[in-house]
């Protein structure tokens, strides 16, 4: 018999891929400015450390905060106690208003309705306990976080089934793709409890169009299953176009009190929008109740250090840090995606064109020996090894397509993003000349966009997507 | 097609059970000295609320843990970021040696065999997806921690099966016992992958004997696919070092380093009841086995300790004079609260279990049921509260096969809360509104096997012999 549960001993937890492994090469050389120069950069860690500087200032002037104290007046005990799973009501209040400021307050988010958990990891799983049996599956489409494999899967024992994304069109939602998962699924044998969707999107940066949300709320109704919303980029969207959410889209079509919106969870974390990923801040969205008081209940598994909800419910009660916030957020997140963007360029690397999230879904398929995924991987260790940026491969994404990488933006400083883009250009023109002798053309068909022999600039055509209502 | 899980549906989480129920009473008309004097006493939370005042000044003394600064400067940024499920090793070794002392520094407890998660709750549940398949089961001593059926069977798929033990005893744990409940699980088609018991006991208050451990230990060496697991959660709840025995400790004095039984025994530990902490989140998992190790850390993602939280605890546990002065006031205190709550029950005739830790005790109600059965157990339940205004848990929310036993939490108030209860109580006893031992019969006091003294109808004096207990080695 067993000592360990099956658990253990199988490889479900999916850390044996090359995402987790491109962190242990940079654990073991970390770039660091000072001492350790020539080191790997960080690029496949999508943190946001650029707004630091705000939370500091507020923290400064609000002592009391993380003081444990309430005008003055210690709560320490107050808080030490607190465990009840339904949270820290002014916690989940300021946060719920906090999730509507993103919105622009266009729909509205009931605290009542919300499940905190510790972080999105937690919340995730939760949701997958809460609307899964162990072999359901869940349609999700590629490229999708790798973090999903261990997440939706591991303990619940729920299965996941791609729908294919390709950069034919942007990596967009088609119908004919999700029809094709659901299909796949059934000839799997496998129950499709729901949809997840990651909106913006990891790894594209991306935000979901008005059609796809449509799509997927019109499939979702048609075959009596769930949607759920992962809006942990939710405060990262820094394009023009404003960011539309699952409930938006319920909103607009008249179906916030109908059996449908029982059926759309929205997931939630202060990881990414404001940066503090150690906190351990999660929160489900549900309109259903059973999932709420379930979730609730789950949630003792998970709950959030009381400590933290009392500090995140002074800075998120605070609207004008939270509007200065917000704003300011999106404009450096901008600016630096505008760096990496032309970094790349000058090196004669694209992307898909992006107005969210932390990182950039990058086209390296042009540097690639060949059009296979065994190319990626040996593309991607020597951007590892030799050029030492840590990036992520579309593969450890489960991108169908290979040659595209995941590479961060906002985790590191100006400076180190400018070394980064120069080693990579010093990379690209010292292999190109290696390149042109041995590459043949049929293989450069494959790409659709025009080369010449002496000069890599590459333009991409971005008008592969097709145009959005937006 | 169902569209919400069985998960979410069932009622494996357990919390219909009267348990939370009587929580819920008590949310309802919470007892307030200023505001609420008449409201029911909340006596069926064990929290340990006694050593607030020493946290406090440590935290006026230490401003900076709390406030993200570490000699003077900010570390906010470095903790905001940190959420690598090792955990930060400044607190994972602040805790081993936490616990260390908490054994008299009798055992010593490497970091890298620790593995963080947000509370024992979250503890329990990840080592017995380690542990288990869906359908193992684990054996417990009776009576248990009611959160444990949905701790460790809900999301699991894990089973329990009781180990029945009983007042005759002390509700030991008897080789006899432990081996009809494996007998049991065989019948159910369990596959048996370990005992978890909780040391020192909720809900009995005791340590875990010598004898008992040895129990264990020879039951597990015996059948070498079977886990122990000691929940630990009360270590720092014994009212003397010396008389609390950990598993670590066994494994110690009988040299059992390199055999295999060495790498099935496996610490539960948390701050919510040594520290009075619970809702900062700190649970642990302690194991020899690099593999239990591995996935539980693995599993931790599900259930990380916030990073402002680490911070601040591994500031506080680092400071050795402020740890040793706390281990021992707390203790102090928690035997005075004890002793306190024993008397007062003494008074009204009513006896406890006789107890060495814990933020509770074991008490024997059971003179004051109209029958010896659970419905007369509920009776009496639904009366001390709706009536006597008193929050306790019945016996039978933890599993314990003999009605009429109680769980009376005593460190989670004040002193004059305490008084009022056993005021109240005592009031209650001598109205003679529980006066139905008179109507006891002779057939069902022979059930029990221990001496009772006669009882005069109008005088409700009742001294239960203390003296059940085996002599135990101490």
């Amino acid at each position: 018999m067993k000592q360990l549960s099956t658990k253990v001993t199988s490889n479900a937890h999916g850390q044996d891929s090359s995402y987790f492994l491109g962190w242990e090469e940079y654990e073991k050389n970390p770039y660091d400015e000072i001492k350790n120069p020539n080191g790997i950069i960080q690029m496949g860690l999508a943190e946001n450390q650029l707004c630091f500087d705000l939370i500091e200032t507020w923290l400064a002037k609000n002592p009391d905060a993380a003081g444990l104290k309430k005008d003055g007046q210690s709560i320490f005990k107050e808080l030490a106690l607190f465990q009840d799973y339904h949270g820290l009501p002014e916690f989940k209040k300021a946060l719920a208003e906090f999730m509507e400021e993103i919105r622009e307050n266009r729909v509205t988010f009931d605290p009542r309705k919300i499940v905190l958990a510790a972080g999105s990891t937690s919340a995730n799983e939760t949701l997958m306990f809460c609307l899964a049996e162990p072999g359901d599956a869940f349609l999700l489409p590629t490229p999708y976080y790798p973090g999903f494999d261990r997440d939706l899967k591991w303990r619940t024992g729920a299965e996941i089934v791609p729908i294919h994304c390709s950069s034919s069109n942007g990596f967009q939602i088609t119908e004919s793709a999700l029809q094709q998962a659901y299909q796949q699924a059934q000839k799997l044998d496998l129950n499709v409890k729901g949809i997840l969707v990651t909106n913006p999107s990891n790894p594209l940066g991306t935000m979901l169009t008005r059609r796809e949300l449509n799509l997927l709320v019109d499939f979702i109704t048609s075959k009596n299953i769930h949607l759920i919303s992962d809006e942990i980029y939710s405060g990262t969207v820094f394009g023009f176009e404003q960011f539309v959410s699952v409930m938006d889209v319920l909103k607009e079509k008249k179906l916030e009190d109908s059996e449908v919106s029982k059926r759309v969870h929205v997931v939630y974390s202060l990881s990414k929008d404001l940066g503090l990923p150690g906190f351990r801040v999660g929160a489900i969205y549900s309109n259903d109740e059973m999932v709420v008081s379930a979730a609730t209940k789950m949630s003792s598994f998970g709950l959030v250090s009381s400590q933290t909800q009392y500090l995140l419910s002074a800075l998120l009660s605070d609207k004008k840090f939270t509007g200065t916030y917000l704003n300011e957020n999106k404009k450096r997140l901008k600016i630096r995606q505008r760096q990496l963007v032309s970094g790349l360029e000058a090196a004669g690397v694209t992307c898909l064109k992006s107005n969210a999230g932390l990182f950039c879904w990058v086209d390296m398929r042009h540097l690639l020996d060949t059009n296979t995924f065994e190319a990626e991987l040996e593309l991607w260790k020597k951007i590892v090894y030799e050029v030492k940026l840590n990036i992520s491969p579309g593969s450890s994404c489960h991108c169908t397509e290979p040659g595209w990488f995941r590479v961060c933006f906002a985790n590191m400083s100006e400076e180190t993003l400018d070394l980064a883009m120069k080693r990579l250009k010093e990379y690209v023109e010292s292999t190109d000349s290696n390149r042109l002798i041995s590459k043949s053309s049929h293989e450069r068909i494959k790409s659709l966009r025009k080369r010449t022999v002496s000069n890599w600039v590459f333009r991409v055509s971005w008008t592969d997507r097709v145009p959005d209502e937006r | 097609m169902d569209l919400l899980s069985r998960k979410a549906t069932c009622n494996s989480h357990g919390q219909d059970s009267s348990y939370f129920l009587g929580w819920e009473e008590y949310e309802k008309n919470p007892h307030d000295v200023v505001k609420n004097p008449h409201g029911i006493i909340q006596m069926g939370l064990a929290e340990n609320q006694l050593c607030f005042d020493l946290l406090e000044s440590w935290l006026i003394q230490n401003p900076d843990a709390a406030s993200f600064k570490r000699d003077g400067q900010s570390v906010f940024r470095e903790l905001a970021l940190f959420q690598d499920y090792h955990g930060l090793s400044s607190f994972k070794k602040a805790l081993a040696d936490f616990m260390s002392e908490n054994r008299q520094t009798r055992v010593s407890f490497d970091s890298n065999n620790l593995v963080l998660t947000a509370g024992a709750t979250s503890a329990n549940e990840t080592l017995m997806f380690c542990l288990a398949n869906p359908g193992d089961a684990f054996l417990l001593p009776t009576p248990y921690y009611p959160g444990f059926d949905r701790d460790l069977k809900w999301r699991t798929g894990v089973e329990i099966v009781p180990i029945q033990c009983t007042s005759s005893n002390g509700f030991h744990i008897t080789k006899l016992a432990l081996e009809e409940a494996y007998e049991q699980a065989k019948k159910l088609n369990l596959n048996v992958k370990g005992v978890l018991i909780t040391n020192p006991s909720n809900p009995l208050g005791t340590t875990t004997t010598q004898t008992e451990l040895n129990i264990l230990f020879e039951f597990i060496s015996k059948n070498k696919n079977i886990h122990l697991v000691s929940d630990e959660i009360y270590s720092g709840t014994a009212f003397s070092s010396s008389e609390f025995i950990s598993v670590m400790e066994i494994l110690k004095t009988n040299q059992l380093e390199n055999t295999d039984v060495f790498k099935r025994v496996h610490i539960v530990y948390s701050l919510s009841k040594d520290l009075g902490l619970p809702g900062f989140r700190v649970g642990a998992i302690y194991s020899n086995d690099k593999d239990v190790i591995s996935a539980a850390t693995k599993m931790s993602s599900f259930g990380l300790v916030s990073s402002q939280t680490q911070y601040l605890l591994s500031s506080l546990l680092s400071d050795k004079k402020f740890t040793k002065n706390y281990l021992r006031e707390n203790q102090r205190r928690l035997k005075n609260r004890q002793r306190m709550l024993v008397t007062g029950l003494e008074a009204i005739g009513i006896g406890c279990l006789k107890s060495n830790a814990g933020l509770f005790c074991w008490v024997d109600m059971r003179h004051l049921l109209s029958s010896k059965t659970f419905e007369a157990e509920m009776d009496l339940w639904k009366k001390i509260v709706y009536e006597v205004k008193l929050n306790i848990s019945p016996g039978s929310s933890c599993h314990c096969e003999e009605p009429g036993w109680f769980r009376v939490c005593f460190a989670n108030m004040s002193e004059e809360t305490l008084k009022l209860a056993l005021k109240r109580l005592k009031k209650f006893v001598d109205n003679g509104t529980l006066s139905r031992s008179c109507q006891v019969g002779e057939s069902q006091s022979l059930k029990s096997s221990r001496k009772k003294t006669t009882t005069t109808v109008s005088n409700w004096v009742f001294r239960l012999s203390f003296h059940d207990r085996d002599a135990e080695e101490r």
